[in-house]
């Protein structure tokens, strides 16, 4: 079977907006009929992901495939990359600023929760360049 | 722990109640001004108190399947959140009370964190 395949542009300068992309792919998800559990854990990992395109990275694109099986989503920008991936991953870890802290975020849990929520995920990120995140999670329909 | 029980334990003031039934069970919360640190904490019929105003605790809620916020200090929301948050179906209260106090009034009436250390 043909995946359905979305894409979405996530503005860089909008942190009122943030996380729309992500609540519509989970509206979707649900009326396709996609287990709760497993639409929950989608949307938590690419709210996450949006949030850091956004507040680390001046925005980017989305990609989400859903298959019968699975869903995969990519998010990627032209931000200023992650020097050290394996420290970015751990727990607390974070570089941002007292004014993204003052907004909620910063709290270094994003790339952790992703990594908890996901059944994989593949972090590709070049310095000066920008930084990829694939994340797949297993879902399959309840009806 | 009925909606209504924990409007009155609150002392809270009812922003919008998006539909919501009073009788709607809610089994367990969570209290954080950092989103990421609520997002870590996934719990069926939660709900979240927190001091942050503005829309990404709403998002936060939508993303966990939380059907309501609690606003610390006596914050009130603008149109904007409360306009997402009727969107989504999610209840938005204020209360007076400070973040340790609401939550620990909550906690001392038998509303659990949900976290398996409980
Ligand atoms: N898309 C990105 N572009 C550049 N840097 C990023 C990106 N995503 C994450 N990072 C870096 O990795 C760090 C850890 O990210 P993580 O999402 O775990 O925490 P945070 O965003 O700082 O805080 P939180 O997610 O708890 O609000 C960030 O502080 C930032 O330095
Ligand atoms: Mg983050």
């Amino acid at each position: 079977m043909q995946p359905i395949i979305k894409t979405y542009v996530i503005p860089g300068d909008d942190f009122t907006h943030a996380g729309e992309a992500s609540g519509k792919v989970k509206a979707m998800l649900k009326q396709l009929g996609y287990d709760s559990d497993a639409v929950r854990r989608i949307a938590i990992a690419m709210y996450e992901a949006e949030i850091n395109m956004v507040i680390h990275a001046d925005g980017g694109k989305a990609t989400v495939e859903i298959h019968p099986d699975r869903v995969e989503l990519t998010l990627q920008d032209s931000g200023p990359g992650i020097e050290d991936v394996e420290l970015a991953m751990q727990e607390g870890y974070s570089t941002a600023p007292d004014e993204v802290r003052a907004l909620g975020f910063g709290a270094g849990m994003g790339l952790p929760n992703i990594k908890k929520y996901t059944d994989d995920m593949k972090i590709e990120s070049i310095v000066g360049t920008g930084t990829k995140i694939y994340m797949l999670v297993k879902a399959g329909k309840t009806s | 722990m009925k909606l209504s029980e924990i409007i009155e334990i609150l002392k809270a003031q009812v922003i919008c109640d998006s539909d919501l039934s009073l009788d709607y069970e809610i089994k367990t919360a969570c209290g954080s001004d950092m989103m990421s640190d609520a997002l870590a904490f996934v719990k069926d019929q939660g709900m979240l108190l927190t001091g942050l105003l503005n829309p990404q605790s709403v998002r936060t809620a939508e993303m966990l399947d939380m059907k309501c916020i609690a606003f610390v200090r006596g914050k009130i929301p603008g149109d904007e959140i409360i306009k997402l948050a009727k969107d989504r179906g999610i209840a938005l209260l204020s209360t007076k009370y400070r973040m340790f106090t609401a939550c620990g009034r909550l906690y001392s009436k038998g509303l659990g964190g949900g976290c398996d250390e409980e």
